[in-house]
Order: structure tokens, then C-alpha cells, then sequence
């Protein structure tokens, strides 16, 4: 006896034509509850996934059999869930590329918004405001995460480890607008109360970056097999050495990807720069005196109080957004292009 | 006879567990020491005090004396670092260095301290190491190229060369071609007979035959059971263990009633 069975089976043919069958049912029972000028292509599409997606399993059923039609089922859901999840990106990019366009040109990249009400003006204000407290925030936190996962991985043992882990994994979770009134009660202690400064900005981006710097770096280090580092101890190699020689460059490509999602993740932070970095229209270089504007605060100050002329604010706000989405993806490439250089490295 | 390992009364713990028991062993130099025995009694422990690798581990210690040329390996002002670079360690699993080509692999224990040398002297430790592993003609014409391109035997051998560049006076082999062919094995095997010329080896070994083969004298540990502390059983010439052991225990377990 041939326990082979030779089942039959839906085709591509059969299944593509049900899926257009199930687009053509939701189009057709849209039209016909809904007016033609509030028919919405979106709310068709996810209708016609859905019928789509009980015509074939029902098919499937009738003609292959249960356990086929239920990995048809499952087969939809994961695409569905996909779809679900990529849908809103790439709705949220074009929206932003085509509401930002008008006003991303030359004015928005040279000038601030100083003596400006109405048309006109731009952001270099804030770009700049937005790349230096950044940077010194990526200043600040990158040394100490990294030591700090360096320290947690290769140096420490016992309950005081686990205590620094939980403390981080706490620090993590804190709300950005909490790092922002820590920054300012403490800059409020050295400058008095009311102080505005780019730096102290950089000093709440830190609060934030520096857990997740230290997470990601620490599996990275956790990553690089024991025998490398035994490899490099039995040369008679000292440790600190067997760290920075072996296990620092074996690590090095995740540890620049996690260094940049921890700058994407801060770059875009509005709130604590909106308490201690403030906002103003002018240009100011100096992040050590004096409120700085930054990026996502302009964009969320272009939209919050529009002037006279309301579309210009409106403008001038998409541009910000796509300035700050197109600031983070080169740094993700930038971080690809890093890692890889790390990856190929056959010797130096 | 004149003695380079010298072993005394050695007790081998993690934290409070004794690991080894009283070990008192001399390895005599430019000959190969094999230790059997079977899983967990304690052999590749024992052998990672011999170049204190073995207390990289937290709460690992070591009571007793092992001295090399007459020197006192856990003397109170002693650094573990220098004994590494003077006993030599080839490892189960090989472990070149993923972001290193052959030839830095080869010179990874000058590179990684920094002792810088000309490109004249760099290039004769490397043709040397390589040739004394057996792999010179392998490789002379891709040195350049990262060493995890290599197949497993050939790693091996590079890891043999680049314990061997840094000129050490004793070699430590732990179970080194258990992760390799028997061709690879094989290799290993020659190479081994050859590097005792000019070291003193002491391997690890599952395999009783290999032992045979390639030492000149073994050393059989054994372990009364789960939780008690590995044991030196014998320790004789290769021949005598394994044609007339003085011990019951050494006798069944070369001849396979277990283990």
C-alpha cells in the first residue's frame, strides 16, 4: 500500500483568478452601498484581501482538503499582517516626499526663520541646531555606552552586573519628556532657573541614547565567540589588549548598527529639546549659550502657531519632516556601509 | 632525567567544587604527554592550569605547585600573561581570528602586543611557523587571504603555526582534531611527531589509539562518579599503558569496558 497520496490541487491559474474574483465582489458591493465620489480605492483593496482570501481557503477546502486549506488561511494572515504593517510606511512616505517637496529648495537649506512672517524662510536653523545636538549627544552617550558594555561583558560578575542591567534596561524605558526635566532641573542648578541651551538638549538625547547604546552593544560583545578571546589569552596576550584588538574589531559592524538606530532614535525626539534646547527663529551656532532650534521642534512649532499666511507654516513643516526622515536614512546607509567595510576587512 | 613540568600535590577547583585531586605528574622535555580518560575526569581542566587559562573561568583556583624549568608557575609575583607566552595552547575547536588574514594570524602574537618587527623578520616568522605546521606550501601564495577561508584541518594547522610563532617552550593540545576528518587527523598527528623535536607537548585526547600513536607517555584519569573529583589513575610510558597497566581500572578502560 502507497502511503503517497497524489492529491489535487488549486493552480496558480485557480487562485489568481479568485483573488481578482474577490477584488471584483468588494468592488462590486462598494458600489453599490457607497456613492461613487466617497469610494475609497484603500477601504476596496482591503475589502477585496479579504474576500479574496475566504474565496480561496473556501476553494481550497472543497478541492484540497482541510490541512491545505488551512495553511491557505495561515499563508493570508502573515500577508495581511505584512501588508498591514507596510502599507502605513510607505503611505507616510509619500505623503511626507509630496506635501515636503514644494518647500524643499535652496531658501529652506540657506536661510532661518529671523524677521520672517508669511512665505518664505527655512530651516537651516534648526538643521543646524538639529546635527550639533545630535552629535554631541552621539559625543556624550557612545563613549559610555560603549565602556559601559564593555564592562558589563568582560570585566563584571555577580550582583552588581545584574544591577547595572536592570538600571539600564529602567533607563530604556524612561519617557523622553522625563530626560528632558532632568536635564533642565540640572542645568537649572549650575545656570539658574529658566537656562536654554543646545547643550544641555545634547545632555537629555544622552539620558536616552546611552541605554540603548549599551544594550546593543552588549549583545554584539556577547556575540564574539569565547574561543577568539581564549585564542588571543593563550598568546599571551593581556586582556585589555584581547579586548581592543580581537574583540572590539570582531564586533565592530554590529556595534556601528546599533550606535546609529540609537542616533535615529533620539534625532527625532521634540519633547525635551522642546523644555531645555527651547525654540527660536534665529540662527545660533553656539550650543553652549542661548535656546537652539532643532528639527523636530520647528517642524512641530511650524504647525502649532501658523502665522498669517497658515499654508507657508503648513510648508515649511512637511519640509522639516522630510529633511528629518532623509538626515536618518543617510545615517542607516551610512551605518551599512560602515559595517560592511567591518565585515570584509581581511587585514590591515 | 631532567624534568620541564613538574606537578605537585595539584588540586584543581571551581569555586567550591574540587574538579582534579591531588595530581603529581613530571613531563620530561621534547617528548609527547598524552592525557585519557574518560568525560569529566578532569584532563582538559588540569592541562588549562599548565598555562593558567583555566582560571579565565570565575571562581576557578588551583592549590598545590606546578613548576616549569624549575619555576613556580602560581609564585605570588608571577603574571599570567607571561606564563601564556612561554606554554602554548592549540584548542578543541579552530579559532583563527575571523578579521585577520593567514599571515596576521600567523603573527597575531607579536601583532596583538604591539612588538613590532621588520617586514624581513615578520616574513621569516611566518614562513617559518608555517612550514614547521605543515602548511607553507598550502598557503605561501595566499597569505593576504582571511584565515576563516581555510578548511578546518588547515585552520587547525594555522592555529598550530600561530602558537608556535611566538617561540613558547611548551605546546598544550586540547583535543585538538576532535572537530576534524581523518585526513585532517592524520596530518595533525605527523605534525605533532615532528614538533617534538623542538617542544614539549602535552595533548588532550578522547582517542585511545591516537594516544598509542603519537605520545610517548600518557597519563590515565579517571572519576569515581557524578560530583566526585577527577583522579590520576596511571602514568607510565605509552607501552606499559597500553600493554600492561599496573591498574584494573587503566586495563578496562584501554580495552573498552567503558568509557
Amino acid at each position: 500500500m502507497s502511503a503517497i497520496v497524489h492529491a489535487r490541487g488549486l493552480n496558480r491559474g485557480w487562485v489568481s483568478s479568485l483573488a481578482v474574483g474577490g477584488l471584483l465582489v468588494a468592488y462590486v458591493v462598494s458600489s453599490l452601498t457607497t456613492s461613487s465620489e466617497t469610494l475609497n480605492i484603500g477601504v476596496v483593496a482591503a475589502e477585496g484581501f479579504f474576500f479574496a482570501w475566504v474565496l480561496i481557503v473556501l476553494a481550497s477546502l472543497a478541492v484540497e482538503g482541510r490541512r491545505k486549506a488551512v495553511s491557505r488561511a495561515m499563508a493570508g494572515l502573515v500577508y495581511g499582517a505584512f501588508a498591514l504593517a507596510v502599507v502605513p510606511l510607505l503611505s507616510l512616505i509619500s505623503t511626507v516626499v509630496t506635501l515636503g517637496l514644494p518647500r524643499f529648495d535652496g531658501d529652506f537649506f540657506g536661510s532661518s526663520m529671523r524677521n520672517v512672517v508669511g512665505a518664505g524662510g527655512g530651516a537651516l536653523h534648526a538643521i543646524v541646531g538639529t546635527l550639533e545636538i545630535t552629535s554631541m549627544a552621539a559625543l556624550i552617550s557612545i563613549p559610555v555606552g560603549l565602556l559601559t558594555s564593555i564592562y558589563l561583558v568582560e570585566y563584571a560578575k555577580g550582583k552588581f552586573a545584574r544591577a547595572v542591567t536592570t538600571m539600564v534596561d529602567v533607563m530604556t524605558g524612561i519617557p523622553s519628556i522625563v530626560a528632558g526635566l532632568f536635564a533642565f532641573a540640572l542645568f537649572s542648578l549650575f545656570f539658574g532657573p529658566g537656562i536654554r541651551m543646545g547643550f544641555a538638549g545634547a545632555v537629555a538625547l544622552s539620558v536616552l541614547m546611552i541605554p540603548v547604546v549599551v544594550r546593543s552593544s552588549e549583545e554584539m560583545l556577547r556575540l564574539v565567540p569565547n574561543e577568539l578571546r581564549e585564542a588571543s589569552l593563550a598568546l599571551g596576550v593581556p586582556k585589555w589588549r584581547t579586548i581592543l584588538r580581537v574583540v572590539l574589531p570582531t564586533a565592530m559592524g554590529g556595534i556601528v548598527t546599533g550606535v546609529m538606530i540609537s542616533v535615529a532614535r533620539v534625532i527625532g525626539e521634540t519633547a525635551p529639546l522642546l523644555i531645555v534646547a527651547g525654540f527660536t527663529q534665529s540662527m545660533n551656532y553656539n550650543p553652549f549659550n542661548e535656546r537652539m532650534m532643532t528639527l523636530p521642534v520647528f517642524v512641530y512649532y511650524s504647525y502649532s502657531s501658523q502665522g498669517a499666511d497658515a499654508q507657508a507654516y503648513i510648508d515649511r513643516a512637511w519640509a522639516g519632516a522630510l529633511t528629518l526622515i532623509i538626515i536618518v536614512m543617510i545615517l542607516n546607509l551610512g551605518a551599512r556601509l560602515v559595517s560592511r567595510v567591518f565585515r570584509t576587512s581581511g587585514s590591515r | 632525567m631532567n624534568h620541564i613540568i613538574e606537578l605537585d600535590n595539584v588540586n584543581v577547583y571551581y569555586g567550591g567544587f574540587l574538579a582534579v585531586e591531588d595530581v603529581s605528574l613530571d613531563i620530561a622535555p621534547q617528548t609527547v604527554t598524552a592525557f585519557i580518560g574518560p568525560s569529566g575526569c578532569g584532563k582538559s581542566t588540569l592541562l588549562r592550569t599548565l598555562n593558567r587559562m583555566h582560571e579565565l573561568i570565575p571562581g576557578a583556583r588551583v592549590s598545590g605547585e606546578i613548576r616549569i624549568d624549575g619555576e613556580n608557575l602560581y609564585g605570588p609575583d608571577v603574571d599570567p600573561v607571561s606564563v601564556r607566552r612561554e606554554v602554548g595552547m592549540v584548542f578543541q575547536r579552530p579559532n583563527p581570528f575571523p578579521t585577520m588574514s593567514i599571515r596576521d594570524n600567523v603573527l597575531a602574537g607579536y601583532k596583538l602586543n604591539h612588538s613590532s618587527q621588520s617586514k624581513a623578520e615578520a616574513d621569516e616568522i611566518v614562513e617559518k611557523s608555517l612550514k614547521s605546521a605543515n602548511l607553507w606550501k598550502e598557503v605561501k601564495d595566499r597569505l593576504d587571504k582571511p584565515g576563516g577561508g581555510l578548511s578546518g584541518g588547515q585552520q587547525q594547522r594555522l592555529c598550530i603555526a600561530r602558537a608556535i610563532a611566538i617561540k613558547p617552550r611548551v605546546l598544550l593540545m586540547d583535543e585538538p582534531t576532535s572537530a576534524l576528518d581523518p585526513i585532517s587527523t592524520q596530518a595533525i598527528e605527523d605534525l605533532v611527531s615532528q614538533l617534538k623535536k623542538d617542544y614539549t607537548i602535552v595533548i588532550v585526547t578522547h582517542n585511545m589509539q591516537q594516544a598509542a600513536r603519537i605520545s610517548d607517555r600518557t597519563a590515565f584519569f579517571n572519576i569515581a562518579g557524578a560530583g566526585e573529583p577527577g583522579r590520576l589513575i596511571e602514568f607510565d610510558t605509552t607501552s606499559t599503558i597500553f600493554s600492561n597497566p599496573k591498574e584494573r581500572n587503566t586495563e578496562d578502560y584501554i580495552s573498552g569496558r567503558f568509557g
